[in-house]
């Protein structure tokens, strides 16, 4: 397994549990009488799974797995997967903190950090795009 | 890789930078908004990545890496039809929600969905067997 399918699969797996932990804080809210800004953690807990755990756990295995790009480069090109990771993992990140942070502070920064952590993540998509559409095809 | 899952895998990776494109969108306008239908975009967004993305995809690598008989992967027209299906589906259900059409729009997409679910598993239901090898073994 190349190295940076190994970094992608490692960290959907800690996301994998982020996410199963800030569900499970979502939960508890009502029943621990837990703060307000918990509650806007639903939406985390959704993405956390989605993009941190499902997406990142496909381009992991995708990078691996799909028909070589060239006999010089198999995967495609290496700077550009690191790229995507950063991306991902950046806007993800700045989301997690961002989000629930927006609704007890009404400073315009958190705000700005939210738009920044959804045009990292779009990046990250279309370059995983770019990257992988010559990959698919035939033998 | 098989031509079926060339087309099931590029129509995921469109849904994927789609999906990707009109959630950047939602999560700016969280930010700083933008305009008040932009949440407009949600089904659209969720709907294109679960099915176009997520679901699609699993398909694709499906048809391609379940068991084969000898070399072939069996009859490759309800591939075909499910993969016609989903594309509607998605496209009449999140487009549908999206854009307020008449409930039967959502409803014709769902159909067209479980449709694409019941086509795909009569390729895919012969094919989940043991290998040659476990096979002569069982018996």
């Amino acid at each position: 397994m190349p190295f940076l399918t190994r970094l992608f699969v490692k960290t959907a797996l800690v996301y994998f549990i982020a996410a199963l932990l800030a569900g499970l804080l979502v939960a508890a809210r009502p029943v621990l009488a837990l703060p307000s800004i918990v509650a806007a953690l639903t939406p985390v807990y959704f993405h956390l799974l989605m993009v941190g755990w499902v997406t990142q756990l496909i381009l992991g295995v995708a990078h691996w797995m799909f028909p070589k790009f060239s006999r010089e480069e198999p995967r495609g090109h290496d700077w550009l997967t690191w790229t995507i990771f950063i991306l991902l993992n950046g806007g993800l990140l700045l989301r997690v903190f961002a989000e629930p942070i927006r609704t007890v502070n009404t400073d315009p920064l958190w705000g700005w950090l939210l738009a920044l952590s959804a045009l990292l993540q779009w990046l990250a998509a279309m370059a995983f795009v770019a990257n992988v559409w010559p990959r698919v095809r035939g033998h | 890789m098989p031509k079926p899952s060339i087309w099931f895998l590029r129509s995921a990776l469109i849904h994927l930078a789609l999906g990707f494109t009109f959630g950047g969108l939602l999560l700016w306008n969280k930010g700083i908004p933008i305009h008040p239908l932009m949440w407009r975009l949600l089904p659209a967004h969720m709907e294109f990545l679960l099915v176009g993305w997520t679901v699609q995809l699993a398909l694709g690598v499906a048809y391609w890496i379940l068991p084969r008989f000898y070399t072939q992967r069996g009859d490759v027209r309800p591939v075909w039809l499910a993969f016609a299906l989903i594309n509607c589906g998605v496209w009449l259900a999140g487009m549908g929600a999206t854009l307020a059409a008449p409930g039967w729009v959502i409803l014709a997409g769902r159909l067209c969905e479980a449709g694409a679910a019941g086509a795909f598993a009569v390729n895919a239901w012969p094919r989940v067997k043991p290998m040659a090898q476990e096979a002569s073994h069982l018996r």
